[in-house]
Formats: structure tokens, sequence, C-alpha cells
């Protein structure tokens, strides 16, 4: 093994420590502002894997909207909720959870394992090829975004339009409350 | 690149594996977004590891960049449900959106 070899190596047991480390504490820590940080730790992670899978442009985007945007989003959220972003019985969840969680796990955990047997048994495993210098750059991908894909390119555009005015509308804040009225409703009819 | 192909594809499944289960097992809303958020993230690997595999054109790269467009999309409209949710409730969590229940 050369040293570049090694190098790759450890450089992608770092990134798929950051991505498995942060996921686990995403799901398993109490607090929302740890999860949000477990979710920057994997999100970084991603971000290192890219690299390596020669998608420079892709890591960048990761990095911007990823790290930068949507955690911030998530993290302005929990600092607005306060202390009521952390629910008290979020550490008790029900048997029927535990028991699909589970089975879903198993089942992953074996299409991994046989995954890798056959990664293994394989005489001539998958081989990568190599790629040229420009593989993954933002010339490659923007000529190819904007004369192959330019119509899912502009829809992706209306969507992105249509999700801000939709968050706007929810989160604005001025909707009649149905079910308030109707509990009350309910309560004057129990009195 | 001496690292097979399949050590990003296992990787992507541990975290999609992860991001579920953190899905099924959590109350907090807040917390579940960020699970589909995981399992997007797996999803875009898997894309970017396949395509890797087949470098004639960049098929899976764009995907990707439109998954991750769509979940910025999906995270903006989530949390505003949320903070919608909360304005109703006063809680973020799950078991109390019982609204269209009966």
């Amino acid at each position: 093994m050369t040293k570049m070899q090694t190098l790759e190596w450890a450089f992608f047991a770092i990134a798929a420590l950051l991505t498995l480390g942060g996921a686990i504490a995403t799901v398993a820590t109490a607090r929302p502002i740890r999860c949000a940080m477990g979710l920057l730790t994997t999100i970084l992670g991603i971000c290192g894997c890219y690299l390596m899978l020669h998608a420079e442009f892709l890591a960048t985007i990761q990095l911007i909207v990823y790290a930068g945007a949507v955690v911030i989003l998530f993290i302005f959220v929990v600092m607005l909720l306060g202390s009521a972003a952390t629910s008290p019985a979020d550490g008790k969840p029900a048997f029927s959870r535990y028991l699909s969680a589970g089975i879903f796990l198993a089942c992953v955990l074996g299409a991994g394992g046989l995954m890798m047997r056959l990664a293994a048994e394989k005489t001539k495993p998958l081989t990568v090829p190599a790629v040229q210098a420009s593989y993954g750059t933002i010339e490659k991908i923007g000529r190819e975004l904007f004369t192959e894909k330019v119509i899912p390119f502009e829809l992706t555009g209306a969507l992105l339009l249509v999700a801000v005015v939709g968050a706007l509308a929810v989160g604005r804040g001025k909707q009649t409350d149905p079910t308030r009225r109707l509990s009350e409703a309910n309560g004057e009819e129990e009195a | 690149m001496t690292i097979p192909i399949h050590y990003f594809l296992v990787l992507a499944a541990a975290l999609f594996a992860i991001g579920a289960v953190g899905f099924l097992v959590r109350r907090n809303l807040l917390v579940l977004l960020m699970s589909i958020e995981l399992m997007l993230n797996a999803v875009n690997l898997t894309l970017v590891a396949f395509n890797r595999l087949h470098p004639a054109n960049h098929s899976g790269q764009i995907l990707a960049f439109f998954v991750i467009a769509i979940a910025a999309a999906e995270a903006a409209v989530g949390l505003a449900i949320i903070l919608a949710f909360f304005r109703l409730r006063g809680t973020v969590r799950s078991d109390e959106a019982t609204a269209l229940k009966n």
C-alpha cells in the first residue's frame, strides 16, 4: 500500500466516522440543538465523501446549502421555540415504534451484509474507472445542466418559488384556529 | 481511487437506516425533519457513488443537485408547518398532532 492509498483510506475513515457519528448523535440526543450539531457533522462527513468521489461542485453546494442554510434554519427554529423544542417525554417511545425500527434496521443490516459478501465474492470487484480531471467540475455540470436537463432545472426554480411562498403563507400565523375552537366548543358542552 | 465503491454504498445504507430509525422512534417534530434530511443525504451519497462508477455523464450528480434543492424547500416548508403547529398546540411533539384523528 503506497502512502497515497493510506492517506485515501484515512480520509475515508474520517469521513465515514463523521457521517455515522453525526447521524447517531442526530437521532439519539435529547436536545434538538445537539441534534442539529449532529446533522452538521454528518453533512461535513458527506462533503468529504463527495470530494473523494470527484464531485467537487456538489461538495461545495452541500456546504453552502446544507451547512449554510438548512442547518442554520433548523437552529433558528430551535432557538425560537426555546425550551419548548425539547419535549420531556421524548425518551420513552411506544413499544411498536421500537419494533418497527428494529425490523427496519435488521433488514438494512442484512442487505448491507449481503452486499459486502457479494462484493467480496466477486472475482473482479467493482472497479472504479479513471476519470478526467474535469469530471465533476462546475463547467461540466453546468454544461449538462443547461443543455440536457434545463427543463428539470427550471421546474426546480418554480418549486423553490412555490416553497418560499408556501412557507411564508404557513408561517405567517394569521390562520384561523379550527381545533382550538372545536376543543373550546367541546369544553362548553361538557360544562 | 483505491477505495471500492461499495464502501460508499454501505455507508449510505447505514446512514439511511439511522435516519429511518430516528424517524420511526423519535417524537420531536424537529428531530423528525432532521432524520428526513439524513435519509436524503444518504440517497444523494448513493447517487454520487453510482455516478462515479459510470462517469460517462453527470446524471447522478445532477439528480443529487436537484435533491439538495428540494430538500432545502422541504426544510423551509416543514419548519414553517412546525412553527404553525407550535402556535396551535404549544408543543412540538408529534403525538399532539391529532386534529385529523376520528
